[in-house]
Order: structure tokens, then sequence, then C-alpha cells
């Protein structure tokens, strides 16, 4: 009979998923009160799987029990509490809340419980709950869930089955114990870049400095040499760590034992007065801890001396040299394609900040092509169609509608201003181009002051239509907001718009014309002062267009045309003048470049606005006409 | 015959045109030539590659006694070594005085630190007058060089080149919006100076360069086309194709 | 051929010398220190640093006016000058207060921890407790005199060599200063430029060893040295752009091309006009910032270079002492606008706040001064028959 009952229990084990789907939670529950209420670590798990095969409200006595807010009362019942709610465990129904503190499994049997409530929820018919059973995991998964979520690898939904999958991956890595599980998982993985596989890998290569007298046990990563790979105050400080050094004294501590053993204006004969020459100063601390006055301190030879003694080792806070090896094989594949990936973000990064100084610098380029002159107001300009759109925004609720209505109004506004500008300044300034660089700059000064009369000093949100919000996310690494998305576009519509008008147009062949050379021109019935108002008009037009679209994502505020100003003049000048493409060639390389030093060191953009303009300043001196530069006889002028 | 400049094998090309194509060119100390081609013949991009202002692509500009390369001098060295030019237009600084003008251009050291310690030598005045004189300026030593007419800047110009003591001078066009007595003194005076320097006068009118009475080279398409006395290369059919027969 | 000594010949040094002269005795005996009383010590503080602006606006026009290079740099000389005072200013003053409270130890310091005190008290305020390597020269006033015009002269002499060789010319050029100073600015903001970021320079009024002397004093004292700089700079300018380097210069302003054709070399010309112009405003600056009591890297923002140009183009560029009058009207104008002292005016409807509109009317009539009148102030001079010749 015994062996009989051992092989029905082994069959009842096995088929458990099944046999206990037929019993209720009464019965298990009546069946194991005792149980419940003083469970053991060791064998609590049959029990706890019973209860979960009993379905939801067997899940919700296991979660109550795991929350501590299980109770048993003295008449026998399980209550669940919540505050001053309580239901009974086995029916669901209100009861009034009871005076019995609740039950308090310790430790193990609360995890053994939950890895249970994990398993159950990894095989629920439910989706949307294995997904957040998941979720759960992968955020605090511990070595108690690697099981259950190794039997629950089958998965109907193609998606989730990838995602366990990928998950057991992982907590192989993390809490395995098998080393060739755990290597054959890094290996599998090896490549990926996503940001959990590279935050398992660096708690399996993180090291610590040790410092021996001889090769220390453990995982060694490498031996260091002080000096070369090891500064040598770290060096010393692991010395002092392990308590084969005294410490060093700083000047402070010295000083106040000296103060101490001040006698009669003398310390250990010496007088006070010759203490501030530090060599005096060590020779009487030696002399005072000579006569044992004060603790020994460190010298400069009992340093030398444990350096010499010591050797220094980065060990592995992991014990097995094929796992680190694996996770290091790993780690170097990982970075590779980061760096890879990294590099298309900055390129996505470049690319926009480009299309800005395109826009921002294309009125200059043409400006300055067809007339030589610098306008200094351009910065203001694109404020002024930031102002713009940040009033059509006031004025219309919808966020598209407005976006839709302000684009042109801004090229319309700014348009005018920059005829205005031209026809009461800059045409009376004709090849006077310094006089023009000030007079334009004194129109600057007054507009930006104009501005902050009008719309006051602080910074007014010019915001995006919801559709524009949010960004487009390739991977962990590459992604790119939808408003600089939107400005490429805006740029590559400009650029076309503009060769349609250069290549296409009778201005534009006018244009050309008067760029090329303006007295020909003149001679064969261009007006040269309509062709040059209408480029400064649209050239200005433009200003207002980058300025709406720099709103967008940064304040308009009355120096938000000063902060592009500068880089625009820099696009213009290291593009070269008079031609589209030599702008377009200025802003990729300006962009690009900013984005490139920018990366270099994240940390301090204002070294890298330094650099990129002391490039320039380089660039000049080889290209001084610009990447594209003007040509025929009008470049010589 | 020792050659003062030798240009030989240069060829120039802006933006795939061929300004200058092959050309070679002697003058010797002392001699009076002129250059004439047509239009885009490369006359003054010629001047320019002499002068220092643009550089070709391959070939040898040499100068002097010493045979020294041009090509690595820039416009004020090749300028001090004693090429003189004289622009189309005259470019004279018009708001100095036509004293000021010519101490400017008087022959002294250029270094600016010697500039700065300038003092007028107690022959300065007297050359200064003497310049004025030649070039007819003398009642206007003290006139803002801006109110002198269009003839007189000219003058000033030479006056200002004569001033310089080159030993080469580069006339380009002097004969332009000059009235026919101004021209005949012109004649007179770039025949006198050929006299102790080498002249180089690139013209297009063709009176003025029969009354030079001097060595001509024709310059067509970036090379020399014909040299020789006007005569001579007004007989050369190829001179008469691309030139004159039009 | 005889030649009248060159103050005659100039006709403005003697009169700018004269005007000068009185102009710091009647301070002098108005001051508090030295005199009635009249004019508070703040005020002859403002007139002390008209002076160096109007010494820098000399500078701009030996640049602009008379080399034709519209440098939009020029006030990062002026700083740089004052930078390289102030550190020896906040170094040697800072020491005094840092060994004044060591000496409350019973030990004397050492040097080393004298001088680790001192960086620690300046450069705790941007995070660090070391001297940087900018510093080496802080403890010494004859070295860091030196790098006033060592330091700004180098830099104008580099980036005027890179700039000139390159033949970037025009509005080309001016673009390139703007973007000079704007990349010293920027590096200059930074925690770690060694000149303590934002924070800047503090504590310059304060003359170390002096400060029993008091601010009334010390700022006379500094209108004096001021005045004597102006004086000195007017006459070295006024010399260089009398004689024959001023014609070539004058030349090269107009027609680059041809004096390179009369065989000077234009480059070198440029550069030594450039980089003594650049000496002659960071002079200006160190005497400017002592009196002003602070520096920060603001003090480089293109902004200002554009700024003294607008006052050597209001005043008349090209005659010396225009620049100085537009640097003392301007300047003094608009710090009487902006400083809400001028009474508003009341327009049915609308107060026009001069604090606000000032700015305004400045950038306006700067555009009307380049349209109409662009001999700028000192024009009316030539109006006056007596001033009928050159000036």
């Amino acid at each position: 009979m015994p062996r009989f009952r051992l092989i029905a229990a082994l069959v009842v084990a096995l088929l458990m998923p099944l046999a206990v789907m037929a019993q209720s939670l009464d019965a298990v529950v009546a069946d194991s009160i005792d149980q419940i209420e003083k469970p053991s670590r060791r064998t609590v798990g049959p029990l706890v799987d019973r209860i979960a095969a009993t379905g939801p409200q067997g899940l919700a006595l296991l979660q109550a029990w795991a929350d501590r807010k299980l109770v048993l009362t003295d008449a026998g019942d399980l209550l669940i509490v919540d505050g001053d709610d309580a239901v009974d465990a086995l029916t669901g129904d209100r009861m009034a809340a009871p005076d019995d503190r609740p039950l308090r499994p310790n430790s193990g049997v609360r995890g053994v419980i939950e890895s249970a409530l994990v398993a159950s929820q990894l095989t629920d018919p439910d989706p949307a709950r294995r997904a957040m059973a998941l979720d759960t995991l992968a955020r605090s998964g511990n070595a108690d869930q690697l099981p259950p979520l190794r039997a629950a690898l089958d998965d109907p939904d193609p998606v989730l089955a990838a995602r366990k999958a990928r998950l057991e991956k992982l907590m192989t890595i993390q809490h395995g114990t098998d080393p060739a599980a755990r290597i054959a998982a890094i290996e599998a993985m090896a490549g990926d870049v996503a940001l959990d596989f590279r935050a398992v890998l660096n708690p399996l290569l993180a090291t610590r400095l040790v410092a021996d007298t001889d090769a220390p046990q453990g995982n060694v990563a490498r031996e260091l040499r002080v000096g070369d790979d090891l500064p040598r105050a770290d060096a010393l400080a692991a010395l002092v760590d392990k308590g084969a050094l005294q410490p060093f004294m700083t000047s402070d501590e010295q000083r106040a034992a000296l103060a101490a053993n001040i006698v009669d204006g003398r310390v250990a004969g010496t007088p006070v007065a010759d203490l501030g020459d530090p060599d005096i100063r060590d020779a009487t601390y030696d002399a005072l801890e000579a006569s044992g006055a004060v603790p020994p301190a460190a010298t400069e030879s009992e340093a030398r001396e444990a350096l010499e003694a010591h050797r220094f080792f980065q060990l592995y806070a992991e014990p097995d040299s094929d796992v680190t090896d694996a996770a290091r094989a790993a780690q170097v594949s990982a970075e590779v394609r980061l760096g890879a990936m990294k590099g298309v973000d900055l390129g996505l990064d470049a690319l926009s900040l480009a299309s800005i100084y395109f826009l921002a610098a294309i009125g200059l380029a043409v400006t300055f092509g067809v007339m030589r002159v610098i306008n200094m107001a351009h910065g203001e300009f694109i404020m002024l169609g930031a102002y713009t759109a940040y009033t059509v925004q006031t004025l219309i609720a919808d966020r598209t509608l407005s976006l839709v209505v302000a684009l042109p109004l801004a090229f319309a506004v700014t348009f005018a201003a920059g005829v205005i500008l031209y026809r009461l300044v800059i045409r009376h300034l004709a090849h006077r181009p310094l006089e023009t660089l000030l007079a334009t700059f004194g129109v600057s000064i007054a507009l930006q002051q104009l501005a902050k009369n009008i719309f006051g000093t602080q910074a007014r949100p010019l915001t995006a239509p919801a559709w524009l919000e949010g960004s487009i996310t390739i991977n962990d690494v590459i992604s790119i907001s939808s408003i600089r998305v939107a400005i490429f576009v805006l740029a590559l519509l400009f650029l076309g718009l503009f060769l349609f008008i250069m290549k296409r147009t009778r201005l534009g062949l006018e244009v050309r014309a008067v760029t090329q050379n303006p007295g020909m021109a003149a001679s064969m019935g261009i007006n040269p002062d309509r062709i040059a108002m209408m480029t400064f008009g649209l050239g200005s037009g433009i200003a207002g267009i980058a300025g709406v679209a720099i709103g967008l994502f940064a304040q308009v505020t009355s120096e938000l045309g000063q902060g592009y100003i500068v880089q625009s003049f820099m696009t213009v000048v290291v593009g070269g003048v008079g031609n589209i493409w030599g702008t377009l060639a200025g802003a990729a390389l300006i962009g690009g470049l900013s984005k490139i030093i920018e990366s270099l060191n994240p940390a301090n953009t204002l070294a890298a606005q330094t650099f990129m303009i002391l490039f320039i300043i380089i660039f000049i001196q080889f290209r001084p006409r610009g990447i594209i530069p003007q040509k025929g006889r009008a470049a010589e002028a | 015959m020792s050659a003062l400049l030798e240009v030989s094998g240069v060829s120039v090309s802006f933006d795939g045109f061929r300004a200058i194509n092959d050309l070679s060119f002697n003058i010797g100390e002392c001699e009076l030539r002129a250059v004439i081609g047509p239009n885009g013949a490369g006359k003054t991009t010629f001047m320019d590659i002499v002068t220092g202002k643009t550089r070709p692509d391959k070939g040898q500009v040499l100068w002097g006694e010493t045979s020294k390369s041009l090509l690595k001098m820039t416009e004020s060295q090749i300028a001090r070594a004693g090429v003189g030019r004289k622009f189309q237009r005259p470019t004279v600084f018009e708001d100095q005085t036509v004293e000021d003008n010519l101490i400017m251009a008087l022959k002294a050291n250029r270094n600016p630190f010697a500039v700065l310690a300038w003092r007028p030598a107690p022959v300065t005045g007297a050359r200064v007058t003497e310049l004025a004189a030649e070039v007819g300026l003398s009642d206007h030593i003290h006139r803002q060089a801006g109110q002198l007419s269009h003839g007189q800047k000219q003058w000033l110009e030479i006056g200002m080149l004569l001033a310089q003591e080159p030993r080469l001078l580069l006339v380009d066009e002097p004969a332009a919006g000059m009235t026919l007595a101004e021209r005949e003194l012109t004649t007179a005076l770039l025949v006198r100076l050929a006299q102790t320097r080498a002249v180089v006068v690139v013209e297009h009118d063709m009176d003025f360069v029969r009354r030079l009475n001097c060595k001509v080279t024709v310059l067509h398409q970036g090379s020399v086309l014909a040299e020789g006395s006007l005569d001579h290369v007004t007989r050369n059919p190829d001179v008469i194709e691309v030139y004159l027969g039009r | 051929m005889t030649r009248t000594p060159f103050i005659l010949r100039n006709r403005s040094v003697l009169p700018v010398l004269a005007v000068l002269t009185a102009f710091t005795i009647a301070v002098t005996l108005l001051s508090h220190a030295y005199g009635s009383g009249v004019i508070p010590t703040s005020m002859v503080k403002v007139l002390g640093k008209t002076l160096c602006l109007a010494l820098a606006a000399v500078a701009m026009d030996l640049v602009w006016g008379y080399l034709g290079i519209l440098s939009l740099g020029q006030m990062a000389f002026f700083a740089f000058g004052g930078y390289m005072i102030g550190q020896w200013l906040m170094y040697a003053r800072t020491e005094d207060i840092v060994a004044a409270s060591l000496a409350q130890n019973p030990i004397p310091p050492t040097p080393l921890e004298l001088q680790q005190a001192t960086a620690n008290q300046i450069f705790g305020v941007v995070g660090s407790a070391d001297l940087p390597t900018t510093w080496a020269f802080a403890h010494s006033l004859p070295l860091q005199l030196m790098l006033v015009v060592a330091a700004p002269g180098l830099l104008a002499l580099v980036f005027g060599w890179l700039a000139f060789r390159s033949r970037v010319n025009g509005v080309y050029l001016s673009i390139l200063t703007q973007a000079m100073t704007l990349a010293l600015a920027l590096w200059l903001f930074q925690n770690d430029s060694g000149f303590r970021g934002n924070n800047g320079l503090s504590g310059l009024q304060n003359l170390p060893g002096l400060e029993g002397v008091g601010q009334a004093k010390v700022s006379v004292w500094f209108l004096w040295a001021s005045a004597a700089a102006l004086g000195l700079c007017y006459v070295l300018a006024a010399w260089i752009v009398s004689g024959k380097f001023g014609s070539v210069i004058r030349a090269i302003r107009d027609d680059e091309t041809r004096v390179r054709f009369l065989g000077y070399p234009v480059e070198g010309f440029k550069l030594l006009v450039f980089t003594l112009a650049a000496m002659i405003t960071a002079i200006a600056g160190a005497l400017y910032y002592p009196q002003a009591g602070i520096i920060n890297p603001a003090e480089l923002m293109p902004i200002a270079s554009i700024y003294l140009a607008v006052w050597v183009a209001i005043g008349g560029r090209g005659r010396l002492y225009g620049a100085i009058i537009g640097a003392v009207v301007v300047s003094l104008l608009s710090s009487w606008f902006t400083g809400g002292r001028a009474p508003d005016i009341a327009l049915p409807g609308y107060v026009i706040k001069w604090v606000d509109w000032w700015q305004v009317a400045l950038g306006l009539s700067f555009v009307l001064v380049t349209l109409f009148a662009p001999k700028g102030i000192a024009g009316i001079f030539d109006l006056m028959p007596a001033r009928k010749d050159k000036a």
C-alpha cells in the first residue's frame, strides 16, 4: 500500500495542473488551514500551487497573503483586508473589518508565493496579464522566478513568446546557476544594444581594486601598474584601505596636531614662528612623533615600501572567468554596434541642426550674393517670424490651423519688413557694405527693444500641434523628435522652392544675372534695384519661416534671433556666397561639426561652440571664399 | 639680348576656361613693346600673372639678371623688385593730396616700421616738385586727388609710377579717355621712358600703337599669335583673320 | 622740404589735450576727495570709465576709420586687458584677506597653504580648489601689467596674421572678428576656463594694500590715470595717422590692391595697426574694470564691440576726436536714459518710458546718422569756417 500511495502521489504531482483543477478553493483551504497559518518555506510550495490552480479567487488570496493583508479570524474565516474594508477570501462577500492582525509569512514564503503568482500570470489566458507579468519580471525578477518563466516559455502570442524567450535569457545571465547556460545566453544575445541587455552585462563586468602581495584568489580582470594605468593616489588609498599603510596626514591635521603641542611658544623645541616653513614643520612633527606625543603618520618612504611590496589587481565580482570573458566579448560587440547607431543618431541630430541653419542662413546668403551686404537685422527677422506665429496662436486655438496660417503669414510679414528695410535704408547705402552692416545693426537693436516693449521680456511658448509632438524612435539609441523631422522637411521644401525660383522663373534669371555681373545686367534692361528689393524680401521671408520653425522647439524671446545669427553668418562664410548649394554645404558642415564636437564632450557645450568657431577661423585660411566659391569676374571684386 | 622678363610656357584657366595657353614672352632692358589683341585674348590676365595677382597653373616667370622666379613672390614683393603697373581705370587715392600720393609712391623702404619712422629727406620735396612738373601737376600739388579731372588722374598715376622708379612698366590702355593732345603727350612720355627702362603697353588703339613705333606682340586666345613690327604683324594673315579682318 | 612738427600739423591734438586737462582739473576740484564735493564719487567713477571708453573708441577709429577694418571684436581686447589686471587685483587682495584669517591660527601658514587657501577662496565658487595655470603670474603686479598689453597683443597678432594672410576683408573680416570675440566669451563662460566662469572677477575696485585710502581718492586717481592714458594714446594715434604711415593706411582703406602694387606689404601694415589698437584697447580695459569693480564674460559678447563701432560712427570716424566725442556723448546719454533718471514723456494714452524706448531711439538714430550724416557729430566742425582745411 505505501508503495501504491507513493506512485499515486507521483502521478498526482505530475498531473497536478489537471488534478488540482478539480479542487475548489474551499477544499484546499479547509485542507491546509494550519499550513496557511504557520507556513514553512520548504513545504509551502505544493500548497501555493494548489491554491493558485483554483482560479482568480485563489490568486487574490495568494496576493493578499504575500502582501500581509490576509487575516485568519478566531472563527476560522480567511479575510482579505484593505484598510477598513474586508472581504471573505473564499466567497468574495463583504465582511466587517476584523480586529485580528494579518498573517505575516516570512520573506522566504513570500518569495515562493510571488513566484507562483508570476508563474500563474505568465500562463494566464489574458495576454494583457501575461504582458504585465513580464513587465514585473523585467523590472524586479529574481532567481526564484526563473523556473516558472522557463516553464511558461510557450505562448500563443508570438510577440509575447519572443519577449519571454528574451527575458529568459536575460534572467539566465543574471540569476542562472549553470555557467554553460549563462554563457550560451550571453552569446545568443551578443550584438544586442538594448539597454536591458547592457544593464545585465554591467554588473557582471564590475570590478574592484585589490592590493595584494601576490596574485589574489578570484576572477582577476587584470593587473594594474602604478603610474601607468593606476594613479599613485588611488594605489595608496587602496593600501590604506587594506591597512598596509598608515593614512597620510593632511596639512590641516598636521597643523592641528602641532598646535596642540605648543609649549611656551615652541613645539618640540622649534619656535612657532619658524613653522611657516614646510620642511621645518615636517621635522618638528617627526620629533613629536618620536617622543610619542602625536600618532605616527605615513611618510613618503613608508608609502614607497608599501607600493613596492604590493601588486594591484582588478577583480571581477563574478567568480566564473568563462562567464566574464563571454560578457566582455558581448559588451565589446554591443559597444561597436552602439557606436555605429550613435553615429546614425548623431547624423540625424546634425541633419536637423543643419536644416535650421540652412533656413536661417539662406536669406543672408542670397542678399550677400546679390548686394554684397550683410543684414545684421536678419536675426530680428527670424524673431519677427516667431512672434508672428505666437500672435496667430493666441488668435486661433486650433494648433494645426494656426500653424498653417502662421507659416505664410510669417513669410508675408518678414517679406514686407525686408522690403521696407531695403527701401528705407539699404538702397541708400549701395556699395558701402560696412555702413550697411552698421545701419542694419541699428535696426536690429531697435527691433529687439520694440519686441521687448510689445511682448514683454519673458519667453512666450509656441506650442506645436499634437501630431508634431513626441518623437520617432527606432531603438533605444536612435530617436528623433517629430518637430525636427518637420523642420527638415520644411528646409527641403524651401530648397526646392528656392531652386525653382532661381532656375525656372524670370525673377531667378534676373537675380542670377545681377549676382554675376550687375553692370551687364543693368545694361540689358534688368532693374537691379527691383531685383535687389525682391531678393531682400525673399531672404527676409525665409528668415520668418525659420523663425516659426525655431519657435516650435525653442521659447520665443526677443533674443531668439541673436542665438542663431552668428551661426548663420558662419554658414554663409563657410559655404560661400551666391550659390544655394554652398549655403547647404555650409549648413551641413556647421551643423554636423557642432554635433560632433558636442558629442565628444557632451558636458561642455560652451567649449564645443568655442572650438567650432576656432575651426571656422582656421577653415577660412584654406578656403577664404567658402566651400563653393562664387565664380566669374564678380568674385574678383 | 639679355631678357629682363622671361615668361615661358605659362598657362592658366578659370573654371575650365583657358585664359592663357602656353604663353611665352620676353622683354629686354630699355625696350618698348606694345601688346595687342582682341577682347578676351588674355592681355589683362598676362599682366595679372606678371604682377602676381594671378598664379598660373604651370609655366615660369623669370626676372632680372639672376633669373629670379616671380611666381613665389607676393604682389608687393614683385612691385618692390621693380615691376610697376598702371591700371586701365586711373586709381589714385582720392582722399589724399597729389603730394601725399607722390610721396607714397616714391622709392623708399616699404617696411611698416620704416614707414612709421619716415622723415622727409632734403631731396624729397625737390623730387616731388620735379615729378609733379613732369606730369603737369605743379599747380595742383596740394589739391585732393579726387578733385582732379580724369586726365589729370591718369597723369598723376603715371607720376606715381615714375616715383616708384620701376625697371619694367606695365601700362594698361593708357590712351583710354584721353584727348588727342593728351595722347600725343602720353606717347612721347612712353617713348622717353623706354630709354631708361622696359615698357609694355597694352592697347586697343592702332593709331596709338603705330605712333609708339615699336615691336608688337599679338595675343590671341591666350597665346602669342605673331610678333614683330606693326607693319609685319598687320600683314600676317592669321592676325588679319582674328583681329583686323572682322 | 620743411615739415612743421606734427603737433601743429594735426590741429586736433592741442585742443583735445587742453580740453582733457581742463576736464581732469575741474573734476578733481569738484570731487569729494580733493575739492568741493559737488561731484559724488560714483559720478567720478562714471567719468573715469567714460574716458576709458573714449580711449577704446580712439583705437577703434584707428582700425576702422583709418585702416578700414570694421573690427567687431574690439571689446574682446578691452575685456582681455581687464581680466589681466583683474587677476592681480583679485589674487593680491584675496591673499591679504586669507593671510589675515590664517594668522588667527597658532601655527603660521606655509606658502603652499597660503596659496591653496587663496585659490580655494577664489575658485570655490566654480567648484575648484586649485589655482589654474592661467593664474601662474597672478601674484606679481609687474608681470600682470606686462600681460595687459602682451596677451591681447598676441591674440591680435595671431588672429590678424591668420585673417590678413588669407586676404579676408570687408564684411567677411567683420564677421570673423565677431566670431573671435564670441568664441572667447563662450570659452570664458565655462567654469573650468580658469577665469571663474560667468562669475567673472569681482571686488576689483579695492586696491590691495590701499584699503585705508578710501574709494573717494582711489576713483580720482583712476580718473587721472585714465585721462593720462587717453592723452598719451591720443598723441600716439595722431602721430601714427599724420605721417606717411597714415597716408599708407588710409590708402589701404581706400584701395588695398593698388597699395600692394605700389610695393607696400599691406598685411604687415594691417597687422601693426590692428595689434597696436588691440594693445591700446587693452590698456583702456585695464583702467576701466578696476573702476567698474567687476568683469565677467558678458562684457565680451559681440554686442559690446558693435556698440563701440556705433559710438565711433556717431562721433565721426576717420578723425580721432570724433571717436572721443561719440564715445563720451553716446555712453553718457545711454547711461542717463537707461538709468531711469530721464523724464518720461506722457502722451495721451501712452507714457513713453525712456528705460524701454532708449534702445529703439538709439537704434533708429544710428540708422539716421549712417544715412544722413556719415561724418557723424564731428562733421559739425567742418561747417566752422576756421576749420575748413583738413583736420
